[in-house]
């Protein structure tokens, strides 16, 4: 336990405080956009590997993502809602839709599952190409960066467009909105409902007959995982911001999937580390121009030849021989 | 009406040949193979650079198409995924390596073929018009009776033939027909590259017609998992329902809902949650459990 505290002391000190520093000191600007990208992308593998955790393999988190994206670019465009409120409210917005999805289609397992949610991913993505309301190929641009969050007066972060850097900003937003997405996930996992979650993956039919309420907890677990989903979409599209129904495509969903298992479905850090490797990976190999997707995926079928249960299996292996 | 009707019958044909290879490979082996699109737009490739490119005949160009991506399914089977799914702790790891295969495909498509939209010429010219009332082109005919005559074809063999009553054992149960003396990892491999081989066989037949390009491989394997969806995943026939009724859904839905805007796929991915609702394993699937 105390080994754990210092881990996450010690990786708190890293992203908030070395991370800036080194890149002030070496003036490498652009990294930051690939960490912040990191974190989001984290954040949404965080809600697949909710998934996981109750046995489905989920391949729509890109679907969440761009229907977060565009519930936070309409609310900020059309209603004039402050971007901070409408963080929230994407998340929530997926969440509702992952409720009425879910509860047909959360009936469905294994590559049923599967199959269904990438088809999901699919059908938003051609949604939002054709309904009026997302301004369909074009899409949503010219956003305005997140303005100031005041609470009884008090500034607590300041309007993102006087800053000097936002990079800095969203860098720093993108991570505190993951370290507290996996606190969240932790928490769950380590709570009531992760033991009951752990009883759905391991035998569904066993958990309801000794009164597991699966059917509340399947809907309940794939609506959190879709908040994460709405949630790192929400700020991808107001660091980039614009929004176009192909934003989030078919390969984001599998990316998402490819993050958890790369990092390995046994641990609550392993997205994170999946995400980490697999996009720092793919920037990285940019300097292989037109090779770099025939690398990528090279290594990516090898790690799978070498590593089959993903990156963190490796100290199960020493745990093993011990 | 009889448009609509022969529209859907065009598309359903080739629908079902997309969808009889996925399914193939899913009930032989378990695997989900989300890069049968791209096998297909490999397929695509490859008839077109025969045709096209080296001036050879269409039936050539199809034959090649058949024989490379049966050549590379057997090589995929036996390098990739026996050796993964012997060694990895959860069926889902496969489906980690197929995503990765497409994504490898992708590549080697943009590598060897470039990312340009290609077509080769028509093979056969004139259009069909019965009385205004049904209009088709000639080689949309041909290409859809070739399709459904290599359905004939593909259930034929696995009805009648010794590799075919050998796969339809596997299907059914892996253990028992290997305690019945299958060579299981020998027909693993032959299913793998029969459905590998019908994709590269589709890809032909369409390049013909739509052309092809590098970016319809995803949208394609969306669609087949729809197909198997509707008829039930690992099951034949129910693959060639699937791509009938797709097929019939979408020309049905972009003649009817053309009104509204293109809102078929919406349509058809909301009528599908609420068929799964009712009937999770697809019209002729098995009940899992």
């Amino acid at each position: 336990m105390n080994k754990n505290l210092i881990g996450i002391a010690v990786f708190l000190l890293v992203v908030f405080v070395l991370v800036p520093l080194t890149i002030n000191a070496t003036g490498r600007w652009d990294l930051y956009y690939t960490l912040t990208s990191v974190a989001l992308l984290a954040i949404g593998s965080a809600g697949v590997w909710l998934t996981f955790y109750i046995g489905r393999i989920n391949i729509g988190q890109g679907a969440y993502a761009l229907m977060g994206g565009y519930v936070s670019a309409i609310l900020m465009t059309q209603v004039g809602i402050s971007f901070w409120a409408t963080l929230p409210l994407a998340g929530l917005f997926c969440a509702g839709i992952a409720v009425l999805i879910g509860l047909p289609i959360l009936r469905l397992r294994g590559v049923y599952f599967a199959m269904i949610t990438l088809v999901l991913t699919e059908v938003t993505r051609l949604a939002a190409l054709a309904l009026p309301i997302t301004n369909g190929a074009k899409g949503i641009t010219s956003i305005p960066l997140p303005g100031s969050l005041k609470l009884f007066g008090v500034t607590i972060i300041p309007d993102f467009a006087t800053l000097e850097s936002p990079k800095l900003a969203f860098y720093l937003l993108a991570i505190s909105l993951m370290v507290l997405s996996y606190a969240v996930l932790w928490r769950i996992v380590n709570s009531r409902l992760g033991h009951l979650c752990r009883s759905l993956q391991q035998n569904e039919e066993l958990a309801a007959s000794i009164g597991v309420n699966t059917a509340y907890l399947r809907v309940l677990t794939y609506a959190i995982s879709s908040f994460f989903g709405g949630l790192a979409g929400a700020v991808f599209v107001a660091i980039s911001q614009s929004i176009y129904p192909s934003s989030f495509a078919v390969n984001d969903s599998v990316n998402f999937m490819l993050y958890c298992f790369v990092g390995g479905l046994g641990y609550v850090t392993g997205p994170m580390l999946g995400t980490f490797i697999l996009y720092f990976g793919w920037d990285l190999l940019s300097v292989a121009k037109e090779y770099q997707l025939l690398i990528y995926s090279s290594l990516m079928i090898a790690m799978m030849l070498v590593l089959p249960n993903g990156v963190l299996s490796l100290f199960d292996r020493k745990g093993g021989k011990k | 009406m009889e448009q609509i009707l022969a529209n859907g019958l065009y598309l359903g044909a080739q629908y079902a040949l997309i969808a009889l290879g996925l399914t193939l490979i899913f009930s032989l082996m378990n695997v989900l193979n989300f890069a049968h699109g791209q096998m297909y737009v490999f397929g695509g490739f490859v008839t077109y650079t025969v045709v096209a490119q080296w001036g050879l005949p269409f039936i050539v160009g199809l034959i090649a198409s058949a024989v490379i991506l049966a050549i590379m399914g057997a090589l995929i089977e036996f390098l990739l995924f026996r050796p993964v799914i012997r060694k990895s702790k959860r069926d889902e790891s496969t489906m980690l390596l197929a995503a990765g295969i497409a994504f490898f495909l992708d590549a080697v498509i943009l590598l060897l073929f470039g990312e340009k939209q290609r077509g080769v010429p028509k093979i056969v010219n004139g259009i069909f018009n019965w009385d205004m009332r049904l209009i088709m082109p000639y080689d949309r005919i041909l290409i859809g009776v070739l399709a459904i005559a290599m359905i004939a074809g593909f259930i034929a063999l696995m009805q009648y033939t010794k590799a075919g009553r050998a796969m339809r054992a596997l299907a059914q149960d892996r253990m028992a027909a290997q305690l019945m003396g299958v060579d299981v990892d020998r027909y693993s491999m032959i299913g793998f590259a029969l459905g590998a081989l019908l994709a590269g066989l589709v890809g032909g037949l369409l390049v013909t017609i739509t052309g092809i390009n590098l970016g319809m491989g995803g949208p394609t394997s969306v669609k087949a998992f729809i197909m198997i969806m509707i008829g039930g995943a690992g099951v034949i026939s129910g693959a060639i329902a699937g791509g009938f009724i797709l097929g019939m859904m979408e020309s049905i839905g972009l003649t009817v809902l053309a009104v509204y805007g293109d809102i078929t796929y919406l349509a058809i991915f909301a009528s599908l949650m609420v068929f799964l609702a009712l009937r999770p394993q697809g019209l002729m699937g098995k009940p899992w459990g």
